[in-house]
């Protein structure tokens, strides 16, 4: 009986590795060079699947882009495959298993930045879209932050259809002039402020579940660093366990007194609701909070919502981008690249944007479609230094941003500013970020 | 073996063959390839993986290094969910079944509100339980009816821990935890006065007990640092809507059961003088043995794959009320690390073998008798 067991187990075993090498072999087929693209000028025609998460309220806008894509290209049978669940989370992981069973689509969206590079280009799927990005004349088009912090040395991998602000403060300016406060610059100022608010019996800042934490940390790591310090921090020029870093958990730490205590089972639009009830003063978040309170709450930016940058960020937009990338061993190469076109183009950016309520990634789009939020934004984008947020992908891998998550966790129960210090540089390191 | 036996066979053969080569090949195969996953370093997306074998290293870091300390509350939070679901569920359902057992007008409709919950998905409910259980409304609400003040217990969200011990001890505390259930069967053994169960009990008690406070302080210490793990009260609430949900299943199966039982029994029991609690407590809950059997192997692999009720209720990224199978699913599909990953499936698998091998081998000799 004994025998038996391990007999079938070591055949098991056996089994198991001639399903990996086969795989193996069957994949060394993509070469090395594979993903020089050469463009044909050929008119596009037949299927293009294009893969995104762009569904429920971000529909209608994708729609429109799909519609100005149609009428530029009659002849392609446009096939929309959209996963649903915010920021991609299961559209993420559907992606991944048609990739490893090598039947990619067309053309699939990614936030711009190391989550691509971590996940698609270190792993030699991706066409590079330089080509593309010349023969457009995009890399003027777009601001060249922009183009160093989504490219690597080897290429551009992705066209940036929309971008967003992460370091925005969004109040009610009726709110805080009742409870005699103003809107605090520095970090050191907003601590202050929020000692006289929670006196008052208002919770300072709003917090939601562990993403907008993560948003809210990198808020105060480029109020901590600055911006020049926090690229070094995400090019490895300055080190996880520097004093300089440690008091980013510090202040963290400090920030994590004045939220509310049931964050962690708040949707980001609870949190927003906190401030627009009035139990709140602040929310930190990414500016699609705008589009909620302009579309789903009925506010008028300016008089029924205000906005600042987070304290100690004057100058600085912190961004992250939704794009379309092209992977290798896609099937109509011609419509693939027609599409990402699309998505650079002015006209398809302004077909978008708007209704999405985020702005272009070109600096030269009809500023006039836009909401006054949105313009404001617009302008931010074109003037300010601009460097990339953690929570959405764009200065760190995927492996990195899923083990920080743990480590937020951790840290909001243990406020250990050195322990979590120390966590990141090792998780920094097991995920190869320099 | 005569002509007629051997076709036979060989047609029971050829019959049998395509389901044995499918299993072997989507089950057994995909199985072994986990584990043979499990012991590389795949790592990423790449169309051309490099898996270079390093043995057990993902198991050593899942139990030890310092990054995978979520893990461990995982596990221990796998083992609480496990013995509260099916506590919580079994003793729900044998009341609930009790009750029903008894000859009263419309049974068929509470039997199916009973069992109703168990025909939704992990993902419906857990999405109402997460309203019902929002720190600032549903049950919380409910002291506010009767002018009392809203409740603050954070059924998802609190960060307390009790029962918190230090997972560098973590083999003397499983040893002690063994060395309980075996006194619980010794005091049966006395009860029932087998002389050879009793003798063979206080053996393994006494192993274990040697084993945990004199040979187990030998051993060198795993961790570098103190590291507590226990029970996570934010669990609460995934508890509370895991046993909603199961409990009508298993009043359904005792039901079954309780019906089973011939009325001569109840009757004659009647007789010699047994009120309705004796008769269930000495003489039902023992017949129903098997049924409980059965149910503790179902709700224990149930208890296994939570994932959509915890995904549901308290989403990937909350520490406290995490499971190993959760973990497995951001450490494989968003982190991109598919051979740690695969480590933790093949746990999780030995998991679920700790609780159907026993229940098969029992089953199986119960057949052979």
């Amino acid at each position: 009986m004994k025998k038996c067991f391990a007999l079938a187990g070591i055949a098991m075993m056996a089994m198991g590795m001639t399903f990996a090498q086969g795989a193996q072999e069957a994949s060394m087929a993509s070469s090395a060079d594979a993903n020089k693209l050469v463009l044909d000028g050929m008119a596009p025609s037949g299927d293009l699947e294009i893969f995104s998460w762009w569904a429920g309220d971000e529909g209608p806008a994708l729609a429109a882009m799909v519609a100005d894509y149609e009428g530029k290209n009659p002849d392609v049978n446009l096939i929309n495959a959209t996963v649903t669940g915010g920021s991609g989370v299961n559209a993420k992981a559907v992606l991944k298993t048609r990739m490893l069973n090598n039947d990619p689509p067309e053309s699939f969206q990614v936030h711009a930045g190391q989550e691509l590079i971590g996940t698609w280009v270190d792993s030699n799927r991706m066409y590079d879209l330089t080509p593309i990005f010349e023969d457009q004349g995009w890399m003027d088009a777009f601001p060249s932050d922009l183009i160093d912090l989504i490219g690597t040395d080897d290429g551009i991998w992705s066209v940036p259809v929309c971008v967003h602000k992460s370091n925005v403060a969004w109040y009610i300016p009726a709110n805080l002039k009742k409870w005699g406060v103003t809107v605090p610059t520095t970090l050191d100022e907003f601590f202050m402020v929020a000692d006289k608010l929670q006196a008052q019996g208002i919770i300072p800042l709003s917090m939601g579940q562990t993403w907008t934490a993560t948003e809210n940390w990198e808020n105060v790591a480029l109020a901590t660093l600055g911006p020049d310090d926090y690229n070094n921090l995400w090019n490895g020029k300055l080190a996880w366990t520097d004093p300089k870093v440690v008091k980013i958990w510090e202040n963290f730490g400090k920030l994590l007194m004045y939220t509310n205590k049931d964050s962690s089972s708040l949707s980001w639009q609870q949190a927003t609701d906190m401030v627009v009830n009035g139990q709140a003063a602040f929310n930190w978040h990414g500016d699609w909070a705008a589009g909620y309170m302009m579309t789903t709450l009925g506010l008028e930016p300016g008089t029924g919502f205000g906005w600042a940058n987070t304290p100690g960020t004057d100058g600085v937009f912190q961004f992250l981008s939704d794009s379309f990338g092209i992977p290798l061993g896609c099937k109509n190469l011609d419509a693939a690249i027609s599409w990402v076109e699309e998505c650079g183009s002015k006209s398809g950016q302004d077909a978008f944007n708007p209704l999405k309520g985020s702005i272009a990634a070109r600096t030269d789009t009809d500023l006039s479609l836009y909401s006054a939020y949105s313009q404001s934004a617009a302008k931010d984008f074109a003037n300010d230094v601009i460097v990339g947020s953690l929570a959405h992908g764009v200065v760190a891998n995927e492996g990195f941003m899923n083990d920080f998550s743990s480590v937020i966790e951790q840290f909001m129960s243990s406020k250990d500013a050195n322990q979590a210090a120390a966590a990141c540089a090792e998780i920094a390191a097991s995920n190869g970020m320099n | 073996m005569s002509r007629k036996n051997s076709k036979e066979t060989l047609y029971s053969v050829l019959i049998l063959l395509p389901s044995i080569i499918l299993v072997a090949i989507f089950v057994y195969g995909f199985i072994g390839n986990t584990i043979y996953s499990s012991m590389t370093d795949w790592k990423g997306m790449s169309a051309t993986p490099v898996k270079n074998f390093i043995g057990l290293d993902n198991y050593k870091s899942l139990f030890t290094s310092f990054m995978n300390k979520g893990f461990r509350q995982d596990l221990v939070n796998t083992v609480f969910y496990t013995v509260f679901l099916l506590a919580g569920t079994l003793i729900v359902g044998l009341l609930l079944a009790i009750l029903l057992d008894r000859p009263i007008k419309h049974e068929g409709i509470y039997r199916t509100i009973f069992l109703y919950p168990m025909s939704l998905s992990f993902i419906v409910s857990g999405t109402v339980w997460r309203w019902l259980l929002a720190p600032s409304g549903g049950l919380n609400a409910i002291p506010t009816w009767f002018g009392k003040n809203q409740g603050t217990f954070q059924w998802i969200s609190s960060k307390k821990q009790i029962w918190s011990f230090n997972w560098q001890n973590v083999l003397q505390v499983l040893s002690v935890l063994v060395a309980l259930l075996f006194v619980v069967f010794l005091i049966s053994a006395i009860a029932s006065q087998d002389k050879k169960g009793i003798k063979k009990n206080i053996i393994v008690i006494a192993a274990l007990l040697v084993f945990a406070f004199l040979i187990e302080p030998l051993f060198p210490a795993g961790l570098s640092d103190e590291e507590m793990h226990g029970f996570n009260l934010a669990t609460l609430g995934i508890l509370f809507a895991g046993t909603w949900q199961y409990s009508g299943y298993a009043m359904a199966l005792y039901l079954a059961g309780l019906r089973g039982l011939s009325g001569s029994i109840k009757e004659s029991a009647k007789l010699d003088g047994a009120n309705e609690f004796v008769y269930y407590w000495k003489i039902a809950i023992p017949n129903l043995k098997p049924i409980t059997m059965s149910a503790v192997v179902i709700m224990a692999h149930i208890s296994l794959k939570m994932f959509d009720l915890i995904y549901a209720m308290a989403g990937t990224d909350n520490e406290f009320t995490g499971h190993p199978s959760v973990r497995m699913y951001t450490t494989t599909f968003r982190a991109n690390k598919l051979a740690l990953g695969s480590a933790m499936a093949v746990i999780l698998f030995l998991f679920a073998a700790m609780f159907i091998i026993p229940y098969m081998v029992h089953s199986h000799k119960e057949r052979v008798q």
